[in-house]
């Protein structure tokens, strides 16, 4: 029954969502309050029943009933509740019901907490993201309907993919897909702008914090995936270039530039009709990377099954709605009008800048994930394009970049001082200098770049710093007066500095794990000892363990430093006899931000095992850099005028009157 | 600066940036791209000794040898050629005599492929999509190869590389 139930409620949702797509617009073309009221009930009911929909396939998960092809083919009685749980998303089916769960989510957000919204607006915003939803709804039902039954149900589950029985699949999907779909917000207010045919400062206020919540949680995302990838795959590598982690960079990218670009049109009211763009492409690139990892077109480390029904369905949603509101947008475009003026060197010509700069970054990712594609479809060729590509392309484009961000908030709006910013500058671009000579002299002879990006790095977070210490008159008033400053800073300035500082946190990270990364591969036996990186890491010996649904493997090391022991480090492998699969789980010891890392290959007729060993300094800095920058967006969606809202345009005021 | 002025700085910036990405796009193209081969197209092609390449096929049943600190030696066999493999390192969980294989490196002056990185697809009854391809094009392509590719799964790829 609760099969049944679940599948009827997905239905339900269906129909709710056909209406929510067009009653809606037929209210706010006939000026009818009540028509467009429904959107909002429609919108609240849909979450309801996606909602039930979705807790009941994972009661079924949970209660393992494998009468549920779902559950049989994912699950396993003897699992942990937590993998139950988790299990649920770690397939296609289960994974498409999350997304469209968010979707509705988002929906309802909007519904619930959209009462400042003109009653127009808001209408039309729901009604384009229950476009969307139809569209997904339709295809769960056709062609990935998760409570199909079995008719004579086996007793026992084909069990969950190893890989994938770990917290991180706990955390990393429904983060990534809160990211993905959340820009499907800023994707139906800018289909509602362009049907309206009106956009306003006010509109970039209400976009802003949900492209922010987005922003967060596909950082959130995106960086959380990149540690799982690390520590599970077993070859310490954090990302790999490969097509399903650009999918998800590309809407990064894309979501980044959006997010500041939408600042000029909030303050200034400038750029609107580009700000439009870049919600669209975003959403579009969300929609692109749903594709990309659900359709199995591209041969990848994350490949999914493929199935040609489930590609051209997905296929056919992504040309509809990239197509549909790309036309829509130039048809439209032109009506919206064009807004405040500003000089090239302004704060809003270093938007500008940025944003020239991140979608260009994207589109060499857009290219090279998918001219393999297009190449194979037109000649028959199968290429790679993997690192050196993307090292060539995209770095070269992200160090102007870099060297940017620490002027933009430096400028004033309007018209701005480059000189004068260069000025206050100075310190930072000190820091810098000091920085990579101190690292030249330290390791001379050695990487001639890093020490210069490491430069560059701590000029961006010096930089950041420097913005904060000018806006509090650090150095220059006295202490009191620069903390009382400090309190009465807007959120979003303290945001912008933690956000920029973690970019270069991370660059930190990266060029320190890249280059002075350490690694040593051999065949140990039980009682040798390997140097890495002034580490001695003795092999104790090697047990067996059974643990519940796996057998494993685990290789005891005692580490020690200068003759002082340090920590026992256990990797292992494990098998899983259910598919007949095995994992490595590599070993982790955190010395400060730097990390040891070991893992295991496979055991010898004679006794010894490979292993692999690696000494990554600072590797942690890489995952901190993003974790500051969600919480640089934390603190920007807490300022004061976005939980204030939108000043109501005279209009708009008039449209909310009428309704009550 | 007059408006049209403004207007014309800012569309000769965007294109200034756009003409370097496109400029290195190119670039890289030229340097950065691995093309695919099985073992009878390398033969074919006659690809040259140090250029790179991915080669695909299935590990050869009984052809896998063990050598001193992690050296390996396997043959990739595509059904009618076969072709040497050396590579150090560790090989993947699921490398398995028999089962696809796809090794990126380079020929040495001997012929034999020298790899540098060894992927092999995480469920077992899978085969790498281009091996697939492979193989099916040259007849080679048994049923029971893809019987089952049902495990959807976020990262069922897995690598070794050095």
């Amino acid at each position: 029954m609760i099969a049944e139930t679940g599948h009827y409620a997905l239905v339900l949702a269906l129909a709710l969502a056909l209406i929510q797509s067009t009653v809606p617009l037929v209210g706010a073309r006939r000026g009818d309050v009540a028509l467009m009221n429904v959107a909002r009930s429609t919108a609240l009911a849909q979450l309801l029943f996606t909602g039930a929909s979705f807790a009941l396939l994972v009661a079924l998960h949970v209660i393992s009933d494998f009468s549920v092809v779902n559950v049989f083919e994912n699950s396993h009685s003897l699992k942990p509740l937590i993998y139950k749980i988790t299990g649920v998303w770690g397939n296609h089916e289960g994974s498409m019901l999350l997304w469209v769960s968010i979707l509705a989510l988002f929906g309802g957000l909007v519904a619930a907490f959209g009462n400042n919204l003109p009653l127009s607006l808001r209408a039309h915003v729901l009604a384009v993201q229950a476009w969307v939803a139809s569209a997904f709804y339709l295809f769960i039902l056709f062609t990935s309907n998760p409570f199909l039954r079995i008719a004579n149900p086996p007793i026992e589950g084909r069990d969950l993919n190893p890989v994938l029985q770990d917290i991180g699949l706990a955390v990393h999907p429904p983060m990534l897909y809160l990211g993905y779909v959340g820009f499907s917000i800023s994707f139906s207010f800018a289909v509602a702008a362009l049907l309206e045919g009106r956009i306003d400062a006010a509109w970039a206020r209400w976009v802003r914090p949900w492209t922010l919540v987005a922003w967060i949680f596909l950082t959130l995302g995106i960086a959380m995936g990149s540690y799982w990838a690390y520590y599970e795959l077993g070859w310490g590598g954090w990302w790999f270039w490969d097509p399903v982690e650009n999918a998800s960079l590309m809407p990064w990218l894309a979501g980044t530039a959006l997010l500041h670009s939408a600042v000029v049109m909030e303050k200034r009211n400038a750029l609107k009709v580009w700000t439009v763009l870049l919600s669209i492409l975003t959403f579009s690139l969300s929609l692109l990377g749903t594709f990309l990892v659900r359709s199995g077109v591209l041969t990848s480390v994350h490949a999914f099954a493929t199935d040609p029904a489930r590609g051209v369905f997905i296929l056919l949603i992504l040309c509809i709605f990239i197509g549909g509101s790309l036309s829509l947008y130039a048809w439209r475009a032109s009506s919206l009008k064009q807004g405040g003026l500003f000089a090239p060197i302004s704060r809003e010509g270093a938007l500008v800048l940025n944003n020239l700069f991140l979608t260009a970054a994207c589109a060499t990712v857009f290219i090279g994930t998918l001219y393999p594609l297009a190449l194979e479809v037109l000649t028959g060729d199968k290429i790679s394009v993997g690192a050196p590509f993307f090292n060539l392309t995209f770095a070269p484009l992200f160090v102007p970049l870099m060297l940017a961000v620490p002027f933009g908030p430096l400028l004033a709006w309007k018209r701005g001082d480059l000189y004068g910013a260069a000025q206050r500058l100075t310190a930072a671009g000190i820091a810098a200098l000091v920085a990579i000579a101190v690292l030249w002299a330290w390791t001379r002879g050695g990487a001639t770049l890093a020490p210069l990006a490491i430069g560059l790095a701590v000029f961006v977070i010096a930089g950041a710093l420097t913005d904060l210490a000018e806006r509090t008159g650090l150095f220059r008033l006295p202490l009191a007066v620069s903390f009382r400053r400090a309190q009465g800073l807007p959120r979003s300035a303290w945001g912008s500095a933690f956000a920029h500082a973690g970019v270069g946190v991370a660059l930190i990270g990266v060029v320190c794990e890249t280059t002075w990364n350490s690694e040593y591969i051999a065949t140990m036996k039980p009682d040798q000892v390997a140097k890495v990186a002034g580490y001695e890491l003795k092999l104790d010996g090697i047990s067996q363990r059974q643990g519940p649904n796996f057998r494993e493997m685990i290789a005891q090391f005692s580490v020690s430093r200068d003759g002082r022991p340090l920590q026992v480090m256990t990797p292992s492998k494990r098998s899983f006899t259910t598919r007949g699969m095995s994992t490595t789980e590599a070993a982790l010891l955190t010395r400060g931000v730097s990390q040891l890392y070991i893992s295991l290959g496979e055991a010898s007729a004679d006794g010894g095992i490979a292993v692999r060993i690696y000494h990554k300094p600072l590797v942690l800095l890489i995952w901190f850099g993003p974790v500051l920058m969600a919480f640089g967006g934390l603190l920007s969606l807490s300022d004061r005028r976005l939980r204030v809202g939108a000043p109501k345009p005279a209009k708009a005021a008039r449209a909310l009157q009428a309704a009550e | 600066m007059t408006r049209k002025q403004r207007r014309l700085t800012m569309i000769g910036g965007s294109l200034a940036v756009l003409a370097v990405a496109a400029a290195l796009v190119l670039n890289a193209m030229r340097d950065s791209i691995v093309f695919f081969s099985t073992p009878s197209m390398a033969a074919e092609k006659q690809i040259p000794a140090g250029k790179r390449f991915r080669l695909g096929g299935l590990v050869q049943p009984g052809s896998l040898v063990r050598g001193d600190n992690l050296a390996v030696t396997f043959a990739v066999a595509d059904g009618s050629k076969t072709l040497e493999v050396a590579y150090k390192g560790i090989l993947p969980d699921l490398f398995r005599e028999g089962q696809g294989v796809v090794a990126e490196g380079a020929l040495d002056a001997s012929g034999v492929f020298r790899a540098d990185t060894v992927l092999a697809k995480h469920d077992e009854t899978y085969m790498p999509k281009e091996v697939a391809d492979a193989l099916k094009k040259q007849g080679h392509w048994k049923d029971d190869y893809g019987a089952k590719p049902s495990a959807a799964s976020a990262k069922p790829m897995q690598g070794a590389s050095k």
